[in-house]
């Protein structure tokens, strides 16, 4: 049972999180403007990264709050945890 | 007999004095239907062997007679079934306590799962610590003693009954006493710490990611019938340690040659360890066969407490001098580079053949020597199970001939045998100095005083020598067993490398080879050094297989803990339970929700009821508790602008007082859930959702509020259970709410989708009308502290008009007679609210909503869309069955040839009891297109004829709403 880092309560134990896919993929400003190719990527299409990959997570069972994280997708190590609205560790 | 055993009783084999039993007490134990004696702090095995028993039961597949083969859970042989004090299938004669009343057999390989239920409770704890230590061994006891000196927060768990580990089991000597009483000192010592928690009987048997360990402590096993009542039987501990030690020792492991499955073949140390731990003499002649130094230690101290050891066969050319000194001062012959080729004897070896190593085969050479007791020693492998189940890599010493930790884990650390070290001496200074390493990097101050005892300088070792197997004299290697709890045998090992197989994986797969209760702890690594003979490679190029939880084999029932029956998973359920269960509701589950199905009458069954349920609330009135419906509390300036990128439709143009259905989809335009939305304030609104969808919605509006509008200022809160929810349902519904509210509830004064504030008996309560059946219809919320009152008088008001409760079953029709769909039922998460027939809720004018876009995509757009129908069965009688395909005949009247399209599929069926008919609602291909059309629909073996029609089969117009 991993320890995931919950930036507002600490390390809990993984069964209290909700993954929430890839992280940084924004709802378009204007999904009118986006032709039927770009809007299906926007919905259905997402990274699979092997290595560093920034993914959303939610402490579903504790402070119910939404989170970005940076996680190695082989060795299941978190490297980082930020708030959703800030940039990745690599973007900073 | 030798001079030294006490004829003690009917336990001949006794020693007369030593051990770690309780000779003062005599316990009673059954074993096949034959009582035996004991002493308290024997096990099963030492029990028997006490008694001259070797023999177990019999093999799984051969029938063969096997035994005990070793001292703890290594042992691959000795199978029981416990029959009393109560049935478990599989365990071990090492590793079961005697107590009185203890019953059991041997098994012939497989065991027998109990018929009664388990009364005995489990249960488990959670622990943190800064160091757990595994096993209390001297490595492990003085891991322990560094770090609860250091002021760490220690555990030290271990599986045997009592601390020691190989110290139990050997004549070792620590500060120039026997090490027994350095272990007694180190665990008082222990006790001493406040922060040290010290569980024996408590075997690791995972490792999990960042410090996590799973440990099963058996806390009443032990005491049979006299364990009390109120303490579980078994516990697991879940440990979150910031640094792990693992001091688990080492498995000797056996060579294998022709016949090695007789019982009375046995690993070396095993009978040291019978021998010093249990005060039993394995046997009364013994050979030992060795491809290292250590079992000459074996057969010293067997020769010292009397058994006559006929020979020591040292493959090796050279036998260590300070050793074969000792065993000359006591007539022991040693017979260097020889091995044994087999054993005679039936149930029990009788003798041992002897021969020169890689001689050719040849009869003369071979020496039958006669015993009873056959030692082997094949080396040790260090037990690297914790290890490797952290992913810690392998590595295969060529020196030990052994596969070792092959480097260092952040947070786990091997000490002592497990890592290779088989001095006392060496394995005390290693885990002292790995404790504090692993203190130091935690940021813990390790203790100026930590010191070590004294160990007694070891006789100079002699290289051991790699022997896997003998190959048979004659070739036949049918007999050779590698795992003797499978039948597993080297001519099954060459058999899986003529098949091509190669990796230790496919082979155990195909030759069973440590699939057994011990998991291959003794077999594994031989499996893999005969396999890399076979394939003339070495070990390290073949590997091991992999290494996983659990360590020894775990009840489920001790996994499941309390989380059993009514503990399993909490039930749910409405302030006005107790009412239904008086008057005699069937309940379904909807989630962990208990709600009331249908309330059958005397005589009834479900569909009568519900037909009478139906026509009452149509006709008359009724009354549902609707109390699970989701509810969300919505607040904040930005309240209604945040609804509306939710919903399909416009809520911010609601007004306060007015109720509004609403659909809510996915970004891929595909309905979520729906629901009605209460304004209550300009700044505040009631969601209501499904019952099912209640935590889901609550989820999905959360993650859009914190991920994508930050800047909203709105605020949720869940208040499903602080209020309660009455439809109040049908033509006289009016009446009833008119009185109990004391409101005039006319049409014109109380308009349909409106709400307003209403008393109780001076309690508030919010009155809304909405409908869900197409009836004119009321919501009563009202606080859940008060709301079996406002029930129970609302049914009272009822009365005269015969108010009917009414569950979950007819709901679901009254809805599907309209076409309302149950989200989840009626969709499966393909369905657009177009779909549904349900464009009217999708707004033309907002610039954008969660969903909106994918609308716009072909794929929305195809007029072959599977879309919501009612089905009406001709023959006026069939209830399709949920789930049924639709199809259609060709122009000739017949069904296309197989395979037949499937135009859609039924999700809703119910008998109307206002229609006086069945009908169904499905979801079709160009469904809206097809009303009027006859399709059919395969029931059982028949083709039932279908009319499809819009999904609204009961008042279409409308006209019902209001009364």
């Amino acid at each position: 049972m991993q320890l995931i880092e919950c930036p507002w309560c600490g390390p809990r134990e993984e069964i209290e999180f909700h993954y929430g896919g890839q992280a940084h993929v924004a709802y378009p400003q204007d999904p009118s403007a986006l032709d039927d190719r770009e809007w299906a990527e926007y919905l259905f299409f997402r990274d699979n990264t092997k290595g560093l990959f920034r993914e959303r997570w939610s402490h579903a069972a504790g402070c119910r709050r939404w989170f970005n994280a940076e996680r190695d997708t082989v060795t299941y190590q978190f490297t980082t945890v930020y708030a959703p609205q800030e940039k990745g560790p690599v973007d900073r | 007999m030798s001079t030294h055993a006490a004829p003690q009783g009917t336990a001949p084999f006794r020693t007369e004095s030593g051990g770690r039993i309780d000779r003062d007490r005599v316990v009673e134990f059954r074993f096949g239907g034959e009582t035996l004696t004991a002493h308290p702090g024997d096990t099963v095995a030492s029990a028997l062997l006490a008694h001259g028993r070797h023999q177990t039961g019999t093999s799984i597949k051969l029938g063969r007679p096997r035994g005990i083969g070793a001292a703890w859970a290594e042992d691959p042989g000795g199978l029981l079934q416990v029959e009393e004090p109560f049935p478990e299938p599989m365990l071990l004669a090492t590793t079961v306590e005697v107590f009185d009343g203890l019953s059991v057999e041997g098994i012939p390989g497989q065991g027998r799962l109990a018929e009664v239920a388990d009364t005995a409770r489990y249960d488990s704890l959670h622990h943190h610590v800064d160091v757990l230590v595994v096993g209390a061994g001297p490595a492990g006891l003085q891991a322990a003693l560094t770090a609860a000196r250091s002021g760490a927060r220690v555990a030290l768990v271990d599986e045997q009954s009592e601390a020691g580990g190989s110290l139990l089991g050997t004549k070792d000597l620590l500060d120039g006493a026997p090490g027994v009483e350095w272990v007694a000192r180190a665990t008082a010592e222990l006790a001493e710490h406040p922060d040290v928690v010290h569980l024996q009987r408590t075997t690791a048997f995972g490792v999990y990611d960042d410090g996590f360990v799973l440990a099963v402590e058996r806390r009443t096993d032990h005491l049979g019938g006299q364990a009390p009542e109120n303490v579980s039987r078994q516990r697991v501990h879940r440990i979150r340690a910031g640094h792990v030690v693992v001091a688990t020792g080492a498995h000797e492991r056996p060579v294998v040659f022709t016949d090695n499955d007789r019982p009375g073949t046995m690993l070396a140390g095993a009978a040291r360890t019978f021998l010093h731990r249990y005060g039993v003499l394995p046997g009364s002649r013994a050979v030992v066969f060795t491809t290292n130094d250590s079992a000459y230690a074996a057969a010293v101290d067997l020769a010292d407490a009397g058994v006559e050891v006929a020979a020591v066969v040292d493959v090796r050319e050279q036998a260590p001098a300070e050793w074969a000194a000792e065993l000359a001062a006591r007539n022991v012959p040693v017979r260097t580079g020889a091995v044994v080729t087999g054993t005679r004897g039936v149930e029990r070896v009788s003798a041992a053949l002897v021969a020169p190593h890689g001689g050719e085969p040849n009869a003369g050479a071979t020496a039958e020597v006669e015993c009873d007791l056959l030692l082997v020693s094949g080396g040790w492998n260090p037990a690297v199970h914790l290890f490797s189940q952290a992913r810690g890599r392998l590595r295969f010493d060529a020196g030990l001939g052994a596969f070792m930790p092959a480097e260092d884990l952040q947070g786990l650390t091997v000490v002592g045998a497990a890592r290779g070290e088989f001095t006392l001496e060496g394995a005390l200074l290693q885990a002292r100095q790995e404790t504090r390493s692993a203190l130091e990097r935690m940021g813990l101050e390790a203790a100026a005083t930590d010191d070590l005892p004294v160990a007694a300088r070891p006789f100079p070792t002699l290289a051991p020598e790699l022997l896997w197997f003998v190959p048979d004299p004659s070739g036949d290697s049918s007999r050779q067993f590698v795992d003797v709890q499978r039948d597993a045998t080297v001519a099954d090992v060459e058999r899986a490398v003529g098949a091509g197989l190669r990796s230790p994986e496919h082979v155990k797969r195909y030759t069973t080879i440590g699939t057994a209760h011990d998991q291959g702890k003794t077999s594994g690594i031989v499996a893999t050094g005969i396999l890399s003979q076979l394939l003339g490679r070495g070990p390290e190029a073949v590997g091991t297989t992999t290494f996983r939880p659990p360590y020894t084999s775990v009840a489920f029932a001790t996994l499941a803990g309390r989380d059993r029956g009514e503990l399993f998973d909490p039930v749910r359920t409405t302030v006005v339970h107790d009412w239904h269960v008086l008057h005699g509701a069937v309940f379904e589950d909807v989630g962990q929700w208990k709600r009331p199905r249908y309330y059958p009458l005397a005589g009834e069954d479900m569909e009568t009821a519900v037909l009478r349920e139906c026509a009452a609330v149509r006709s008359g009135v009724g009354i549902l508790d609707g109390s699970t419906l989701g509810k969300i509390d919505v607040q904040g300036p930005d309240a209604g602008e945040f609804l509306d990128r939710l919903y399909t439709n416009l809520m911010s143009s609601l007004k306060v007082g007015k109720v509004r259905y609403g659909v809510m989809c996915g970004a891929d335009g595909m309905v979520l859930d729906d629901g009605t939305v209460l304004r209550v304030a300009e700044d505040r609104f009631l969601v209501m959702t499904t019952t099912g969808g209640a935590a889901k919605v609550l989820d999905w509006m959360e993650e859009w509020l914190q991920t994508e509008w930050p800047e909203l200022r709105v605020h949720l809160a869940s208040v499903t259970e602080q209020w309660a929810a009455f439809p109040v349902v049908g033509p006289r519904s009016r009446d009833v709410v008119a009185e109990v509210f004391g409101i005039d509830a006319s049409a014109e004064a109380f308009e349909f989708m409106a709400w307003r504030d209403v008393e109780f008996e001076g309690v508030p309560v919010r009155l809304a009308r909405i409908s869900f059946s197409g009836e004119l219809a009321w919501e009563v919320h009202v606080s859940g502290w008060y709301a079996a009152a406002v029930w129970e008088r609302l049914v009272a008001a009822g009365e005269r008009f015969g108010i009917t409760p009414y569950g979950t079953e007819t709901m679901h029709v009254l809805r599907a007679e309209k076409g309302y769909p149950i989200i989840g039922q009626d969709t499966d998460g393909t369905v657009t609210p177009q779909d549904l027939g349900m464009s009217w809720v999708v707004s033309k004018k907002k610039p954008d909503f969660i969903g909106k876009r994918s609308f716009a995509r072909a794929e929305n757009q195809r007029p072959d869309r599977k879309q919501l129908v009612a089905l009406l069965p001709v023959d006026r009688d069939t209830v399709l069955p949920e789930g049924s395909q639709v199809v259609d005949f060709q122009a000739d009247g017949q069904l296309p040839p197989p395979p037949v399209p499937m135009l859609g599929h039924v999700t809703s069926s119910y008998r109307s009891a206002f229609l006086e008919r069945p009908f169904a609602l499905a979801l079709l291909k160009g469904g809206s297109a097809r009303h009027g059309e006859t399709l059919h629909v395969p029931v059982g073996d028949r083709l039932v004829a279908v009319e499809v029609t819009g999904p609204v089969v009961v008042d279409p117009e409308g006209a019902r709403r209001d009364g």
